[in-house]
């Protein structure tokens, strides 16, 4: 694992500052255009759920280089009101935000890994791993 | 990927010569790679991207902003393309959800079958056809041990799977009642009882239950809200509603239905029906009930069954083969 960066949202124009850094990370690291366009798709999804119903939160990008695989790893962090029933958020059909937004089954498609840990008045965090092909 | 990967070298070609020919042919080739990119599920982004490669290497002294126009076309297909995974995902669950429902209502046919059985002196015709996969409406006859015949007709206000659900149920109940209470009037007390009980509230079912005496040539019956039968006089050729008093079951435990008997004569016809039947519409019109009756006598000097399934099929066809209700119709005529 490489170093970590991190940035915080508290603002929706903190999702674009979020969008730039994932981007930025994912060319350095060799991913194709369309590739950083789905990282970027995957971050604003997850900044944007810190940002409705968490209010402040934070995402921390990782670089990943072993002998085997190169990729992006993130994490997405907020103390906000968690999430009672995760598997109905991960159902397709389902987004809070009405409609178009792709919400978490949107992120799990667009990476690779996928990860989520919710506890109700605590908190969630996300963690997705998208690796270079 | 392999298929990919042609389409890919395809792309590139066909593209190379439109933009040289404009000819219609290669849009027809490029209508044939839009077909294959759909059954290879290649999402939208992956398209712009191609035609970005493809363009390169073809022109690669194209202006850079042209490069950064196709980039931003591929940024704002993503989310099209996310959202076109998501509805292919959606497709594939409802085309399972529309397997399972079509065994249920294999298994619902099993459950509820009954067979017209063959009563010395009686016709009988019946055609039962959902509106959905699964029937709402139910029938049944019972032949009993003294000669008699029962027959039941419901229907379940609601359609689909919970309506059927709870047909199940309501031929499950009839089954274990002892045959000595078999009198239309006790059968539909003691249903009630059992939909009282078990039915959420906002459902209702409506029952006709007629008994026939063959010996005797009566026909006793008792009506639990049911839309109303007729009753067909050969001698006057003229049909009659056949009114029978009595309360939806399930609406309340202490429900008393009153008991009706009358004489069949003969050639005289016994008509039940649900309101599938009835309120058949012709485009935004519902049909008035003589209108059925006008086709039954038409058919009248058929066998009964083909009366049913002739009515069926003119209604079917005045609904543009859609039905938009259960339709059962049944009839009873004396023939000796």
């Amino acid at each position: 694992m490489g170093l970590q960066s991190c940035i915080n949202i508290n603002k929706e124009w903190d999702i674009v500052g979020a969008r730039q850094m994932g981007r930025d990370i994912a060319k350095k690291i060799g991913f194709g255009t369309v590739d950083q366009a789905r990282i970027a798709t995957a971050i604003s999804e997850l900044a944007r759920n810190i940002y409705l119903y968490a209010e402040t939160g934070q995402i921390c990008f990782e670089v990943i280089d072993t002998i085997n695989q190169k990729g992006i790893s993130m994490i997405a962090v907020d103390s906000g009101p968690g999430i009672r029933d995760i598997s109905q958020v991960m159902e397709d059909g389902y987004s809070t935000s009405g409609g178009l937004g792709a919400g978490l089954p949107g992120v799990k498609r667009l990476m690779d890994e996928f990860d989520i840990k919710s506890e109700e008045g605590k908190g969630t965090e996300v963690r997705s791993i998208k690796y270079v092909r | 990927m392999d298929v990919v990967n042609l389409d890919a070298a395809n792309y590139k070609d066909l593209l190379k010569r439109y933009i040289d020919t404009r000819d219609e042919q290669s849009l027809y080739g490029a209508e044939q790679i839009s077909k294959s990119f759909i059954k290879n599920n290649v999402p939208p982004e992956e398209i712009v991207n191609l035609h970005i490669q493809a363009l390169a290497e073809l022109y690669p002294n194209l202006s850079e902003k042209t490069g950064h126009s196709m980039n931003f076309l591929l940024e704002t297909m993503i989310s099209y393309g996310m959202a076109h995974q998501e509805y292919q995902t959606l497709r594939e669950k409802q085309l399972e959800l529309k397997t399972e429902i079509s065994v249920a209502a294999g298994m619902q046919e099993t459950l509820l079958a009954t067979t017209k059985p063959k009563i010395e002196g009686l016709d009988i015709g019946v055609v039962s056809v959902p509106a959905h996969q699964m029937n709402g409406d139910y029938h049944h006859f019972i032949k009993g041990r003294d000669g008699s015949l029962g027959v039941a007709i419901a229907d379940v206000v609601g359609k689909g799977v919970p309506a059927a659900l709870c047909m199940s149920m309501i031929k499950y109940s009839m089954d274990s009642f002892p045959e000595e209470s078999m009198s239309p009037k006790a059968i539909l007390e003691n249903l009630n009882r059992v939909v009282e009980r078990n039915v959420d509230p906002s459902m209702f079912i409506t029952m006709f239950y007629a008994q026939y005496m063959p010996s005797e040539h009566k026909l006793r019956y008792s009506s639990a809200g049911h839309e109303p039968g007729f009753y067909y006089h050969k001698k006057e050729d003229a049909f009659k509603e056949i009114e029978a008093n009595g309360l939806v079951l399930g609406v309340s435990s202490e429900s008393n239905y009153e008991r009706y008997e009358r004489y069949v004569e003969k050639g005289d016809m016994v008509i039940l029906l649900t309101d599938g039947v009835t309120e058949c519409r012709d485009g935004d019109r519902f049909i008035e009930s003589e209108e059925v009756l006008e086709v039954i006598k038409s058919y009248a000097h058929l066998p009964v069954q083909k009366i049913v399934d002739h009515v069926y099929k003119h209604f079917e066809r005045l609904q543009n083969f859609q039905l938009r209700d259960d339709f059962t119709l049944i009839i009873l005529r004396r023939e000796v």
